[in-house]
């Protein structure tokens, strides 16, 4: 009687089991897997870790070199201000705060890794994704130097890129969790 | 049962005759118009033909007499095309809108930062999802047609969509939204076929124009109403709309729809791109207004730079939208804001989607001004700016600024000649 339960119980389970299986399997079957190597080439967005970075280095003087070389000069002017393009660094002083400063990516950015993920993905116009590793860590340094972010020798790589402490520090808003069916912000009317 | 078939084949018959002699008499009444004779007195054509040519044909195009168009969009200040080729913020023509389906040769535009239209092949596309999934996949196009689909009516808003004093008509004012029909597989689909992780907070969306440009959307929205979609009002999207695929975020920003759709990336926390830069704000509540739109409406006729004949009955026609669920009411005032009327809508209002309404007005010729006003299905409401700086305890000035998205009310002024003008100049 006992074992018969046990037996019963089992059969429950296993069958519990199969159907949850069953439920996570894919249902249409359509498409293929991407291959861990398609995936590390296609896979450009870094996170605030810097894990998606590939290996490289690059310092403020090759950066200044590749600004010219590279025709960044061109549309965002010398020394990153008063061209048609973005600024790039700030014509402010050091005693006025981030937010009252221009919106300068590679000032404002609570992150490195976001300067170094729009030039890499982004840049230079018309040849966008075609700079290896090294020039962006080089053009990273450089413009976090143009802005007094980074010392003139320091040498950025996969390492301590997501390191580098910005100007913003942890002021600035965060998301929120998003609720379903909840108004923009709690509290609000409008 | 025999004698109903026979009498169906009869009906049937009669039936193929008669749309026969119908055929038979256009095709002389259009010969007889050939040969230049009236085919009855009194029935001589008013306008000269349009020849069939093979544009005409193939794919319509509108009457020449309608020549209503996209312009640059004020804000921002960038010409499209601009000096490099690019486009940035171009606004559609509320001003000259019937019903809620914005054509799709006038839905608004807007890029990320300026950019240029990939001229994508759709049989070289392919959209992967990786990331915090148990089977990464990688779709063509034929593939991910195989789905099975939704269509859905929904609004997009560009974040720029802002009214100020300065702008003169509704185009300038709000011509940054449109809606469209989306036909396209819900995001939930794909992401339960390729098993999310419970690990899955957050999704980047990336295109494949030439900055890729890439948002960070909360992975419980992904899984409620996003759409991968394909379709648009029922035809292929367009390329300003990110053929051959671009995601619906129904109620978001614009600039979360990202277009030309190649991959999607679910992560375990938030990723900040370039996109999320541009939305950086000093403090959380400000940030929380700018990725779901609020309850907006806005009076598309009579509005700027059109001007009413005379004294007399109008329909006041316009548009009301929410981020957050379907429209529930709006109201019209015609005094500047004394009194409200309850609008009637024109079509049944849909959740993150455009409501036409209308309200029957008889105007006496006075000067006056006319505004409108919504609420939404979860209890937000369109407020007057000086309601909202009160909210956020700030001295109201003319050029108040309204934190995140501005769904403020918009104004407009009647002249005593009929001319309309905006109401916040």
């Amino acid at each position: 009687m006992a074992s018969h339960k046990v037996v019963t119980i089992s059969l429950l389970l296993g069958s519990l089991l199969a159907s949850a299986a069953f439920a996570q399997s894919p249902t249409y079957g359509v498409g293929r897997t991407p291959t861990a190597e398609e995936l590390r080439r296609m896979d450009i967005s870094i996170g605030f870790a810097g894990e998606e970075l590939p290996p490289g280095r690059g310092t403020v003087k090759e950066g200044a070199q590749l600004y010219m070389q590279k025709a960044c000069v061109g549309c965002h002017g010398v020394g990153g201000i008063g061209g048609l393009a973005p600024i790039l660094a700030t014509k402010q002083g050091a005693d006025v705060s981030v937010w009252k400063k221009e919106r300068i990516l590679p000032l404002r950015a609570p992150n490195a890794t976001i300067v170094w993920d729009f030039i890499n993905r982004g840049m230079p116009l018309g040849l966008e994704g075609t700079l290896k590793p090294d020039e962006v860590y080089s053009l990273t340094a450089y413009l976090l130097f143009l802005n007094k972010v980074i010392p003139e020798d320091q040498v950025l790589n996969k390492e301590n890129l997501a390191k580098v402490k910005m100007p913003i520090g942890d002021a600035y808003g965060k998301p929120h969790e998003f609720k379903l069916n909840a108004p923009r912000l709690e509290g609000y009317p409008y | 049962m025999d004698l109903e078939k026979k009498s169906r084949r009869e009906l049937l018959k009669a039936g193929a005759a008669l749309a026969g002699g119908i055929t038979m008499a256009a095709v002389g009444k259009a010969q007889a118009q050939h040969d230049g004779h009236a085919a009855t007195p009194g029935s001589e054509n008013a306008s000269p033909m349009i020849h069939g040519s093979k544009e005409q044909i193939e794919y319509g195009q509108r009457s020449k007499y309608v020549t209503s168009v996209r312009v640059q969009h004020p804000i921002g200040g960038r010409p499209s095309p601009d000096v490099f080729g690019k486009v940035f913020h171009v606004a559609s023509p509320l001003q000259d809108s019937v019903g809620v389906i914005t054509p799709s040769s006038l839905h608004y535009i807007a890029t990320t930062r300026g950019s240029f239209l990939p001229d994508v092949d759709p049989k070289l596309h392919t959209l992967t999802i990786h990331g915090e999934v148990d089977r990464p996949l990688t779709l063509t196009m034929d593939e991910l047609k195989r789905f099975p689909s939704v269509t859905r009516l929904h609004f997009i808003e560009c974040a720029g969509n802002r009214h100020n004093g300065k702008q003169r008509n509704v185009q300038d004012t709000h011509g940054m939204t449109s809606c469209s029909e989306w036909t396209g597989v819900l995001m939930s689909t794909l992401l339960k076929e390729c098993g999310l992780k419970s690990s899955a907070k957050w999704f980047v969306a990336e295109g494949a124009e030439e900055v890729k440009g890439a948002s960070s959307i909360p992975i419980a929205k992904g899984m409620d109403d996003c759409i991968i979609a394909y379709g648009q009002n029922g035809e292929a999207l367009r390329p300003q709309q990110g053929f051959p695929v671009r995601i619906m975020v129904p109620g978001f920003e614009g600039i979360y729809h990202t277009k030309f759709l190649r991959r999607i990336k679910v992560t375990k926390e938030f990723y900040m791109n370039y996109n999320e830069f541009g939305h950086l704000r000093p403090e959380d509540k400000e940030l929380a207004l700018g990725d779901q739109i609020g309850p907006k409406s806005v009076i598309t006729y009579p509005s700027g730079t059109q001007r009413l004949p005379g004294p007399g009955l109008y329909e006041i026609s316009g548009l009301a939208w929410s981020g957050g669920g379907a429209v529930k009411t709006v109201e019209v005032s015609t005094d500047g804001g004394k009194t409200w009327h309850r609008a009637e809508f024109k079509n049944t209002p849909q959740r993150m989607a455009h409501v036409r309404f209308a309200y029957q007005w008889k105007w006496d010729g006075t000067e006056t001004v006319i505004m409108s006003r919504t609420t939404d299905d979860i209890g937000q409401r369109q407020a007057l700016r000086e309601e909202i700086a009160e909210w956020w305890k700030v001295p109201f000035e003319r050029d108040y600024r309204v934190p995140g998205l501005d769904n403020s009310v918009m104004p407009w002024k009647i002249a005593k000649d009929g001319m309309v003008t905006n109401g916040l100049a």
